[in-house]
């Protein structure tokens, strides 16, 4: 009995969280994320300043409950374009079949030996770092697992009997592939994709981490984190609420993920 | 003839979502040395379940009541230590899929060993000579090259056989099958029989053979107890009991089986739905299905009573179908 | 014997695998828009200069030719010379290569050790508190990103309790042990979260086979039972997940290495994006994938080793 489990909805609970820090942060954020306050510098966390302030007086909270519309964007994004191709790729690839399937065989194992934050690490190095860059890099790169899990299904549905019908009948294959075989490819590759916004929430902030994601002064986790990272030691604040931000979406969308493979009955 | 294990009002219950399921309801029986015991049933009659029950090897969420006795000892209060000792030290066990109850990935040779190991203290040589024998035993051949092999490399009656030389490895009193014969086809089925009924009376051992095969406690078995919806409906020797059934159960399963020869043994059918173990009859469990019902059957429970010399019966129509 | 010519051909599969991403570099480094020569000099190089670097490179000939040059080179270990630091890019791999690998190897080893029995208890105590608890740890370090993870460790056990080292490689081999014991156990945390999640979901599945319940039927032990029958056999359900997961470790130290200064092929490949020394990132993204490829050979072996059943 698929149900809502109390781990589906801590799920959805915090990305709830997310998408709301993500929509109003003005209304949510008690500073500009942006403005100096050199009266308290490197403040410790108080009622003032919650989350603390960085070595420019910034509040990090404010600061924080920015950062996660870039960071939900991020998700998004590098969630979309894999999908769209990866996708389109799968569903002519199952439909086709033959030495397309072949070299596709070939080309996935090719793909999966390139490990994954290296080739887009290459892309980056070659494009230049930034976010529109990051997402271009991840399209090329993170389409394959969509990829395989659309063809998978296309398979599994060309053998069915309505697809054989539809074929019979002898309706255009755009037709068949639109009313049958897509709304039912949708619930393994809807799982996938969430529980995949949580390695692009990781993948997101470890570019901007590394200074080839988002650019300062943009308020991205991964980016506050390596601000704060010098200070560490002595004020450890400036680094440690974002990166809780981090854990805790991640945490959202593996766990809705997880949740919603129950509920649609998808084996992962 | 002393048994060398009893059993008495075993009561199992599956705690489930959906409330209790009663797979096994009061059951008792006693098996002796040279002795075969068939345990006849459809499937969910709770033989298997029965049967595995003796040994504990039932999963955590089953209840196990009731009374399982080796040589008098109480096996279900036994330590841990005393029940790994008594399973294939005293009490072997054959299951009925043996290309799923042999690890597939451990050669036959190291599935006998280990058996030993845990149960003798016949140093590699022995062991290796031993597991020999028991290939030979179970008719084997070419035992040494054998031992290396994988389950997948053995056929089906081959590794029926090599399941059986692993129970007997550590010389039990008793064996338990569950369903030895079910999962091959017929040829080897009656090889397999042959061989187990051979091993009986070469080794004095006990035999409980369960099976939904009227035929091959026919040929196979010395005693029968007939289950039906977890409850036990009959018991008696086979030949008694295939004479004269005193169960309006087993009169019918007999009179659905197919003749002498016949090669198909495929279970019987008698109309009717299979009864429901979550809600167990207030009367006979059969009634519903039963020929010879009457009003008592839905309100009174039978009760297990001899009808005859060595002969027991749980029907309100026992009495009628003696004559 | 079918398994040793499983094995050999197996083998030899590794040589078309070197070839497809050794020319999927070439072209990937080819397709990419804008051209190396000015990538690399930056926007105010003179014509002089690019045209020099061009014939240097070789990219004034045809295609095929730079490609055939590429591969050949590449196989004598060749990549040209670092446009930053103006050594042998083979040179630089080499002293970074051990780092990154032994780094992995230590990851890999605490993984392990941290996963298997944790994995057993979970599977053991399935959504008992144990099993739970397990699970919810594992979750958090999952859903935490690697350079947080070090940061943190960095921040407790080098910084304020001053137990390790804040960085760097050491001289001697048990130094090196002592440096790369952090980022090790950085790197070793995420890999430890998949390991334990598939093994956990592998003996599970298994206790319910038949051939356990058989196991315990002829009387073994239970330490017996638990080790060659339901630990042996969720293994071989666990270790191609696990070589699938060796990119990631790889990308992972990448990370690792650059929050700890590590002197490893991750952090060389950083500075050398930020240096803009094509040839470096062009021939460490080729070592790596070469690692990659060969992880999986390795774990076929151990899949073969473990599992009668491969190559017959």
């Amino acid at each position: 009995m698929p149900r809502l489990t109390p781990a589906l909805l801590l799920g959805l609970v915090l990305l709830g969280a997310v998408l709301l820090a993500a929509a109003v942060p003005d209304w949510l954020a008690p500073y500009d994320p942006l403005a100096f306050d050199f009266t308290a510098l490197s403040a410790a966390p108080s009622a003032a300043h919650p989350f603390g302030t960085d070595q420019f007086g910034r509040d990090i909270l404010s600061r924080t409950l920015h950062a996660a519309r870039i960071d939900l964007q991020i998700a998004l994004f590098c969630m979309v374009f894999p999908l769209l191709i990866g996708g389109l790729i799968g569903l002519l690839v199952g439909w086709y079949g033959g030495w397309i399937d072949a070299v596709f065989g070939r080309l996935v194992d090719l793909v999966v030996t390139f490990p994954f934050l290296v080739l887009v690490i290459f892309f980056v190095a070659v494009l230049g770092p930034g976010l529109v860059n990051v997402y271009i890099a991840v399209a090329c790169v993170g389409w394959v697992p969509y990829a395989k899990l659309m063809r998978a299904e296309v398979l599994v549905q060309r053998q069915s009997d309505y697809v054989a019908a539809g074929r019979v009948l002898g309706y255009a294959m755009p037709r068949i592939l639109l009313r049958h075989i897509l709304p039912n490819a949708c619930r393994p590759v809807l799982v996938y994709a969430v529980t995949d916004m949580a390695l692009a929430i990781l993948l997101g902030s470890s570019l901007g981490y590394l200074g080839l994601g988002a650019q300062p002064p943009t308020a991205e986790w991964g980016v506050l984190i390596a601000d704060g990272k010098n200070f560490f030691t002595t004020a450890p604040w400036i680094s440690l609420f974002p990166g809780v931000a981090i854990v805790l979406a991640g945490i959202g969308f593996s766990l809705t993920g997880d949740g919603l493979a129950d509920l649609l009955a998808v084996k992962k | 003839m002393t048994a060398l294990l009893q059993i008495r009002d075993l009561t199992v219950t599956f705690a489930t979502r959906h409330g209790a399921v009663h797979a096994v309801d009061g059951v008792s029986f006693a098996v002796g040395r040279g002795e075969v015991l068939g345990l006849v049933g459809e499937s969910g009659s709770g033989k298997s379940v029965s049967l595995r029950a003796i040994t504990r090897l039932l999963p955590d969420f089953a209840r196990v009541s009731g009374q399982v006795a080796w040589q008098g000892e109480d096996v279900l209060a036994m330590s841990p230590e005393r029940l790994r000792r008594l399973r294939g030290g005293q009490i072997g066990m054959v299951f009925q899929e043996p290309m799923s109850a042999l690890n597939p990935v451990l050669p036959i040779g190291l599935q006998i060993t280990e058996s030993l190991i845990a149960h003798t203290d016949l140093d590699a040589r022995a062991r290796r000579a031993r597991a020999l024998e028991l290939l030979d035993l179970v008719g084997i051949a070419a035992g040494p090259s054998r031992l290396s092999q994988f389950p997948h490399e053995f056929s089906g009656g081959m590794r029926q056989r090599a399941m059986i030389a692993i129970a007997l490895a550590a010389n039990p009193a008793v064996l338990l099958a569950d369903e030895p014969t079910t999962a091959l086809d017929v040829t080897i089925q009656d090889q397999i029989l042959r061989l187990l009924r051979g091993l009986v009376d070469e080794l004095g051992m006990a035999l409980v053979l369960v099976t939904h095969d009227l035929g091959v406690i026919a040929e196979t078995c010395d005693r029968v107890a007939v289950m039906y919806a977890g409850r036990l409906c009959e018991t008696g020797d086979v030949a008694a009991v295939f004479a004269r059934p005193r169960h309006a159960y087993t009169a019918a399963l007999l009179q659905a089986m197919p003749g002498e020869g016949t090669r198909d043994r495929k279970l019987l059918t008698i109309p009717g739905q299979a009864p429901r173990l979550d809600a167990p009859a207030i009367g006979c469990a059969f009634a519903p299905r039963c020929a010879l019902v009457r009003p008592i059957c839905t309100t009174d429970r039978p009760v297990l009573q001899p009808v005859a010399p060595r002969q027991s019966s749980a029907c309100h129509a026992a009495a009628d179908l003696a004559a | 014997m079918p398994r040793l010519g499983w094995l050999v051909g197996r083998l030899l599969q590794i040589v078309p695998t070197f070839l497809l991403i050794g020319i999927a570099v070439f072209v990937l480094a080819r397709l990419l828009p804008g051209d190396a020569v000015s990538a690399m000099l930056g926007d105010r190089a003179s014509d002089a200069t690019i045209n020099r670097l061009t014939a240097e490179l070789g990219l004034n000939r045809s295609l095929g030719a730079q490609l055939l040059a590429f591969l050949t080179a590449a196989a004598q270990g060749d990549f040209g010379a670092s446009l930053s630091r103006h050594v042998p890019v083979m040179r630089l791999v080499a002293e970074a290569l051990p780092v990154t690998l032994s780094l992995v190897a230590i990851a890999t080893t605490l993984a392990l050790a941290i996963a298997l029995p944790l994995a057993f208890i979970a599977a053991l105590n399935a959504n008992r508190w144990p099993d739970i608890a397990i699970r919810a740890v594992f979750q958090v370090g999952l859903s935490s990103p690697v350079f947080y993870i070090g940061l943190i460790l960095l921040t407790v056990f080098a910084g304020w309790l001053g137990w390790f080292p804040v960085g760097g490689y050491g001289e001697s081999v048990s130094e090196h042990l002592y440096h790369l014991f952090l980022p090790g156990l950085t790197l070793s945390l995420s890999f430890a979260a998949v390991v334990m999640r598939n093994l956990r979901a592998a003996v599970l599945a298994v206790l319910t086979a038949e051939y356990v319940d058989f196991a315990r039927a002829k009387g073994l032990a239970r330490s017996v039972v638990l080790l060659r029958h339901v630990l042996r056999n969720a293994l071989i359900a666990t270790v191609t997940l696990v070589g699938l997961h060796v990119g990631a470790l790889l990308g992972g130290a990448v990370i690792t290495e650059t929050v700890f200064a590590v002197p490893g092929v991750g952090r060389l490949m950083i500075d050398s994006i930020f240096a803009r020394d094509y040839p470096v990132i062009q021939a460490l993204t080729l070592v790596l994938a070469v690692l990659v490829s060969l992880a999986f050979l390795v774990t076929d072996f151990v899949q073969m080793w473990l599992d009668p059943r491969v190559g017959r």
